[in-house]
């Protein structure tokens, strides 16, 4: 299981109701289910996906995250988990706001676009960024809105979200984000992990 | 037929059980039929229920008509529906015409067949009656209930009803109400059946004549419902029957004219024209949405089953959105369930057909479910 995985699971305490939206083949949901006896529920567009899920005995509804999470009720989850995927919806503050009623907490994964290997490759290269975590061209990007941790933690001061836990990894290494190091971690860190209400 | 009608294997319900309509009835028969071994646990058995035109012979061999059961495709030994490791039971419903209580059984009181004078039942009566069969086997608790089209129907029926009954239900293809363009559909059918005159207001078994056009029409139109335009196309096209040339009459030109008579006669074959009546109009009056008062999420409010929602692609009878509303209540209602839509050109009819990914779905959800089950057991 992938690092940020395992961050997530941590934060997740035992025997809680999670809902994982753009769940994917299931690999956190299984770890969540077997491992820490959580009641955890998916959400994910891609039919292939669904049934590798439903294989594995989870419970995985397809659907469009940016359509569907309106049937679930407030605060019916523990926890609701969006891993990666913030960037990619057509309106993802539509979609978090989703998020943070049907989630008594919110767990928001972002790829960091204010990481150094980003800003290097636009200032020197004068084209839209690679990177093995964003591998697409700029013309076949799912990746819609994409953002810095800074523009995530400055978003949710706007909106008033409270945001219990900041974390970020820097190749594989987990660690706090705090006002202090904000600056650095922005341009250090490949991923944010964000725990919010 | 009706010799080997006779040998079906059968319950007679002693009890009485109070129809929606109002009327009781007692010491009604229920035709049965089981597949693979009950477990010592009991925890292997799966009830599956039939649509509007199958009947309680799933697989093998169906003894009355010599053909393959309905949903071999699924059940078998193998099969994604597995009669090596589970025991399956599918009961004819409540007005069918394959030896339970129907139309074309004899009313103790008249010592006649009934005919139109059946009273007329719902899902609901038909899930109610199924149940006496279950306390019969001694199963408490079923591993799954499973079925599509209106089986699907009778499988939200039984979750609503029975919470603690099933640990995972599989509704395939369905509605939790039927929609006006399926009411429309199945009273085409059903005018189709009794403006053919021999029906003689349901008491065509007075005489030696059935209402076999009429009945054949009906079939022949619930056909084309049942399939794809995209399928259609690509199957018959334009093809003709006679090399190429029209005959211009209104005989069979098109293979399709003639492959729609041929469903029609088939079916006539097996089929009772009163069942079909009173099995559409059950279908018609399904309204689960009605029964909690148009809050279709309180219906699965104490359900602690698993389900497992398919759906396919090129269904327009039961599109996917309908099965979608399903899922919604379930999920409003905070129940456990999956859900996936299958894509297929087949129409509504792929969940009886070869279509490796739903099969596959299939098996691997009762599978996953089986193991979790008996991995809970153990502890």
């Amino acid at each position: 299981m992938k690092k940020e995985f395992e961050v997530i699971s941590q934060i997740i305490q035992n025997n809680k109701r999670v809902l994982d939206i753009g769940c994917g083949d299931g690999t956190l949901m299984e770890y969540l289910k077997f491992n820490q006896q959580n009641d955890v529920r998916g959400l994910e567009p891609q039919k292939d996906l669904v049934q590798k899920c439903i294989a594995k005995g989870l419970s995985v509804i397809e659907g469009d995250a940016e359509k569907e999470l309106v049937q679930f009720p407030d605060k019916s989850f523990d926890y609701a988990i969006l891993s990666q995927t913030l960037q990619a919806f057509l309106f993802p503050e539509k979609v978090l706001k989703q998020l943070l009623r049907i989630g008594k907490q919110t767990i928001v994964s972002i790829p960091n676009f204010g990481y150094w290997k980003i800003r290097l490759h636009l200032l020197f290269k004068g084209t839209m960024p690679l990177t093995s975590n964003l591998p697409n061209e700029w013309y076949n990007t799912p990746n819609l809105h994409m953002c810095t941790i800074q523009d995530f933690v400055n978003f949710c001061k706007e909106k008033n979200i409270i945001i219990d836990r900041s974390l970020c990894l820097t190749n594989e290494k987990i660690s706090e984000i705090t006002n202090g190091n904000m600056l650095y971690k922005n341009i250090f860190s490949q991923l944010g992990i964000f725990l919010v209400k | 037929m009706n010799k080997e009608i006779k040998n079906i294997k059968k319950l007679i319900v002693n009890q009485s059980l109070d129809l929606d309509c109002g009327k009781i009835i007692k010491n009604f028969p229920i035709a049965y039929e089981t597949y693979g071994t009950l477990n010592k646990s009991k925890s292997n058995a799966i009830l599956v229920f039939h649509a509007l035109s199958g009947d309680q012979f799933v697989t093998n061999i169906n003894p009355i008509t010599k053909q393959e059961g309905w949903w071999t495709t699924a059940v078998g030994p193998g099969k994604a529906i597995d009669t090596n490791k589970y025991f399956i039971i599918c009961i004819n419903v409540l007005g069918g015409c394959m030896g339970s209580f129907g139309p074309k059984e004899i009313n103790p009181e008249t010592n006649e067949l009934f005919g139109t004078t059946f009273p007329v039942i719902t899902i609901r009566d038909m899930v109610r009656a199924q149940i006496y069969l279950l306390e019969y086997l001694g199963i408490d608790k079923l591993l799954s209930i499973a079925g599509g089209s209106m089986g699907g129907m009778q499988v939200l029926q039984f979750a609503s009803l029975y919470p603690n009954k099933t640990y995972s239900a599989i509704p395939i293809a369905c509605s939790a109400s039927h929609s006006a363009q399926n009411i429309a559909l199945n009273e085409l059918g059903r005018q189709a059946i009794m403006a053919d005159p021999t029906w003689n207001n349901g008491n065509y078994f007075k005489t030696n004549l059935s209402p076999d056009k009429g009945l054949a029409i009906a079939r022949m139109a619930a056909h084309i419902t049942y399939l794809s335009k995209k399928n259609l196309q690509e199957k018959f096209g334009r093809k003709l029957q006679d090399a190429g040339n029209l005959k211009f009459s209104f005989d069979a030109d098109f293979q399709i004219e003639s492959y729609l008579r041929h469903q029609g006669t088939k079916f006539v074959d097996r089929f009772d024209a009163n069942s079909y009546l009173y099995i559409t109009r059950a279908m018609d009056y399904f309204d689960l949405e009605k029964q909690f008062n148009g809050n279709l999420s309180l219906a699965f409010k104490n359900t602690k089953s698993k389900f497992c929602v398919i759906s396919f692609s090129s269904d327009w009878l039961y599109p996917t959105i309908e099965n979608k509303e399903i899922v919604m209540a379930l999920n409003s209602s905070g129940a456990n369930v999956g859900f996936v839509e299958i894509n297929s050109d087949k129409g509504h009819d792929s969940f009886l057909l070869n279509v490796p990914k739903f099969l596959k779905t299939l098996s691997e959800f009762l599978n996953s479910t089986y193991k979790e089950i008996n991995n809970e057991k153990r502890i």
